[in-house]
């Protein structure tokens, strides 16, 4: 800069000249960035014949102090040596997969466990394994048996669930996906509450209003599950946003798969979350398989815990299958979005044991082999063998724990099938927090029809 | 004198469809910017959860200015830029309704929201119906909405009667400074999600308010049309920027011997039904204007409610002026070409009228 000025200031006999030089001698005692800047500012400068470059008159000096610059996302290295990262080239490890106890159930030896499991909660969560497991075998059952339309079974990912529900209080919120009912039966949502639901009657909470298994329970503070695909993202991300205003001691929570990570809202929500500083823990469920799409043609990153980093989050790999890793995963990432009030990233690596729901046949995409070997791994079983080892649980237990589990669901669901649907009148209640005078009008309409030409109206539905 | 008489024929019209305003002499201009901007001002200054959201309404002050002052007074908590996702912000504004906040999403335009149109209809719409009343969505959605001028094909929609079809939202169409106000402000302190539709040719447009206007708790009624001049031939149905279109063209034609009674319809849902069949039973006949596309248009459901609860009134079969079916040109002679302008208004006034 220095050099460029003088230059200028001799050739053209400039009456500021000494103003100049002093000026240039001011501006070339500062930093290397400034002289960068100012770098680009001289290769303006008009020089006058002799067509030599400004910047060949650059010293030396100050081309080795610009090693970086402050670009308006932030500061960033300049190199000299091209080399390209990810993808074909230098291809980085996988993000490795924290966990506790292995395959068989054994506890490694070890292992991180900054949340110690006690007694009371890790028999609380296998015995909700045990009902949910029993409670996804029974109604898969009814609904082939035409007892009701639909359901959808979690086999394989039970311990993500219960795991992570155990470490969250219910001050925090919950958005789910729909593979996640163990996550509103640890905090609750009882088999009777479930079988009502599927069954759409006068009991269920939500009116009949919804298919089977979006359930939901603002008393649980679990939100009722929308079928589109991560829309519940964004969503989560709002509500942690409300908390962070209200200042509560809470995060919100937002299960999903790695299929519906795909979707632009998960983007959106990871990269809004993190620019709002948001306290929302994002759980992924990557379970292989969305249907009949493998994994490995869902995306060609590292999974998806690999995406966090790029978001400006922190994030972590666990194994799905292991209940207490994801218990203290979970414990883990709660305390870093509450205290520290940012987004954290937890993706928690299974295998959907099931069918992807009533509607699909996956032994038509999938091999017989792959499905016995994670069946061998099942997370049940592994948490099992940790409890008994621990001397927390017996095989006697179990069996009294299952055969009572059975007596329940089946209970529940004759209930609930007996439970009359809901009245007529349900159906234009709800659509705006007030019915506005054209819905009434509508319903007397519904109503009127209905009283002349009973047969209108199906036999199970009470006309009140 | 003559004002004074024109002022009260008019609010003789009024009080038939909306409450009775205050008519004094002093009155002042406002400009629809000034007015938007005051009413979202007033609430957040009322109701600490209220906060604005959306691409350049902080620092910049609005892309059209319209939350011009807002940061500086209510903090970057409240008034938060957005990075560019419309199905982000929409989705977080839902989630942020969902847990207790009063979100008021801007949309730079709402050409843009259709990047967010799962978010406003899968989840903000229904998930009152779908949770049983559980979750509720108390949300403003507003931005500017149909052609502007010499912005084409992609930025010149009109969304209204695409929202206005979908139960569960409540969908407002304001014309001036009063309705803006007044619309705004209920719009804020409704439990149900609200879509907004302003318009950019109007943001610098001024009208006249009254003292009562702008008080601050000044709200008018969701779901009910006003009468901005009464008349007997024909009724004139409209919304936006198309009402002043109306009131000029009835103007004209009142010079011709025509008395048209200018309806503004202020909301598209709930659609003031009642109010719309009561003018065209009081005038027997009806012309819808409208800048959107005429297939399934506003105006078809205005035609709906003349032939199926006006039919015996009807003097003459409903008429609908629309834009063209056609993206809209950039070109300016096939811009103006390509939307309803008075005369087409006057042409169809005339049609019906058999003259």
């Amino acid at each position: 800069m220095l050099a460029a000025w003088r230059t200028v200031a001799q050739r053209r006999q400039c009456p500021r000249a000494p103003a100049l030089l002093a000026a240039a001698r001011h501006l070339a005692s500062q930093t290397a960035t400034a002289s960068a800047q100012s770098a680009s500012v001289a290769a303006e400068v008009p020089s006058s014949s002799s067509g030599s470059e400004p910047s060949a008159r650059l010293s030396s000096s100050s081309q080795q102090q610009e090693e970086r610059m402050d670009f308006p996302g932030g500061s960033v290295p300049f190199t000299a040596a091209m080399s390209f990262l990810g993808g074909t080239f230098s291809p980085r490890a996988p993000l490795p997969c924290y966990r506790t106890i292995d395959s068989a159930g054994l506890a490694i030896a070890d292992a991180d466990i900054p949340h110690e499991l006690d007694q009371e909660t890790a028999v609380k969560m296998y015995k909700t394994m045990v009902t949910l497991q029993t409670v996804d075998v029974i109604f898969y059952e009814a609904q082939r048996q035409g007892r009701f339309s639909f359901y959808m079974t979690s086999s394989g990912e039970e311990a993500t669930a219960i795991g992570s529900a155990a470490a969250l209080t219910n001050d925090d919120v919950i958005f789910s996906q729909y593979r996640e009912q163990g996550v509103i039966m640890y905090r609750g949502f009882s088999v009777q509450d479930m079988a009502h639901q599927c069954f759409g009657n006068i009991h269920e909470q939500g009116k009949g209003r919804q298919m089977p298994i979006h359930y939901g329970s603002k008393s649980l503070n679990f939100h009722t599950i929308s079928s589109t695909l991560a829309t519940q993202l964004p969503h989560a991300v709002g509500a942690a946003y409300a908390l962070k205003l209200q200042k509560r001691n809470a995060c919100a929570v937002a299960y999903f798969g790695e299929g519906a990570a795909s979707e632009g809202d998960f983007h959106a929500a990871l990269n809004f979350a993190a620019t709002l500083k948001a306290p929302v823990v994002f759980i992924c469920r990557n379970n292989g398989w969305a249907i009949s799409t493998p994994a490995t043609d869902q995306y060609r990153g590292d999974g998806i815990a690999g995406r966090g980093p790029g978001y400006g989050m922190a994030s972590l790999r666990v194994d799905g299958g292991d209940a207490r890793a994801v218990y203290n995963a979970t414990a883990a990432a709660r305390k870093i979005a509450v205290e520290q009030q940012v987004p954290v990233l937890v993706e928690a690596m299974s295998y959907r044991s099931g069918h992807h729901s009533t509607s699909d046949d996956s032994s038509r995409y999938r091999a017989a082999e792959e499905m016995r070997q994670w069946r061998a791994r099942d997370p049940v079983a592994r948490f099992q063998r940790w409890l008994v080892d621990q001397g927390w649980w017996s095989d006697a237990q179990d069996t009294s724990a299952r055969q009572e589990a059975r007596r329940d669901v089946i209970k529940a669901l004759e209930t609930a099938q007996k439970a009359p649907k809901p009245p007529l009148s349900a159906m234009f209640e709800d659509v705006y927090a007030r019915m506005p005078w054209h819905l009434e009008k509508q319903q007397a309409e519904v109503f009127a029809h209905v009283r002349t030409h009973p047969d209108a109206c199906p036999a199970d539905i009470p006309v009140k | 004198m003559q004002r004074l008489g024109a002022l009260l024929r008019r609010s003789q019209g009024d009080a038939v469809l909306a409450p009775q305003l205050l008519r004094t002499y002093s009155t002042m201009q406002m400009t629809i910017r000034d007015a938007l901007n005051s009413a979202m001002d007033e609430e957040m200054a009322r109701d600490e959860t209220v906060f604005v959201m959306g691409e350049e309404v902080a620092e910049y002050q609005g892309a059209y200015k319209i939350t011009r002052g807002l940061l500086q007074k209510y903090g970057p908590k409240r008034v938060r830029d957005t990075p560019i996702t419309e199905a982000g912000f929409t989705g977080i504004g839902v989630g942020a309704a969902f847990q207790g906040l009063r979100p008021i999403v801007e949309f730079m335009t709402f050409n843009f929201s259709m990047q967010a149109m799962d978010q406003i209809i899968n989840s903000a719409a229904k998930h009152h119906y779908m949770s049983s009343g559980a979750i509720t969505c108390p949300i403003v959605f507003r931005g500017a909405n149909g052609a502007a001028a010499g912005v084409a094909a992609q930025h010149s929609q009109c969304f209204a009667a695409w929202y206005s079809s979908v139960p569960g939202l409540k969908v407002l169409a304001p014309y001036d400074a009063e309705d803006t106000r007044g619309l705004l402000k209920a719009s804020i302190r409704d439990p149900d999600p609200v879509v907004f539709l302003e318009n950019e040719i109007l943001y610098g447009e001024s009208f006249p308010v009254d003292q009562a206007v702008l008080d601050k708790d000044f709200v008018l009624p969701i779901g009910k049309a006003k009468v901005m001049r009464s008349g007997t031939d024909v009724t004139l149905i409209g919304f936006g920027k198309m009402v002043g279109y109306n009131l000029k063209a009835a103007e004209l034609l009142e010079q011709e011997g025509i008395s048209c009674e200018v309806v503004n319809l202020r909301s598209l849902k709930p659609l003031d039904r009642e109010g719309i069949a009561q003018s065209i039973r009081k005038t027997h006949r009806v012309v819808s204007v409208e800048e959107g596309w005429p297939q399934c248009g506003i105006g078809s459901e205005i035609v709906s409610i003349a032939v199926e609860e006006c039919f015996d009134d009807l003097d003459a079969p409903p008429e609908r002026v629309t834009g063209a079916e056609v993206p809209m040109p950039y070109a300016a002679n096939l811009e103006a070409a390509a939307l309803p302008t008075t005369d087409h208004i006057l042409a169809a006034v005339k049609r019906v009228m058999g003259k």
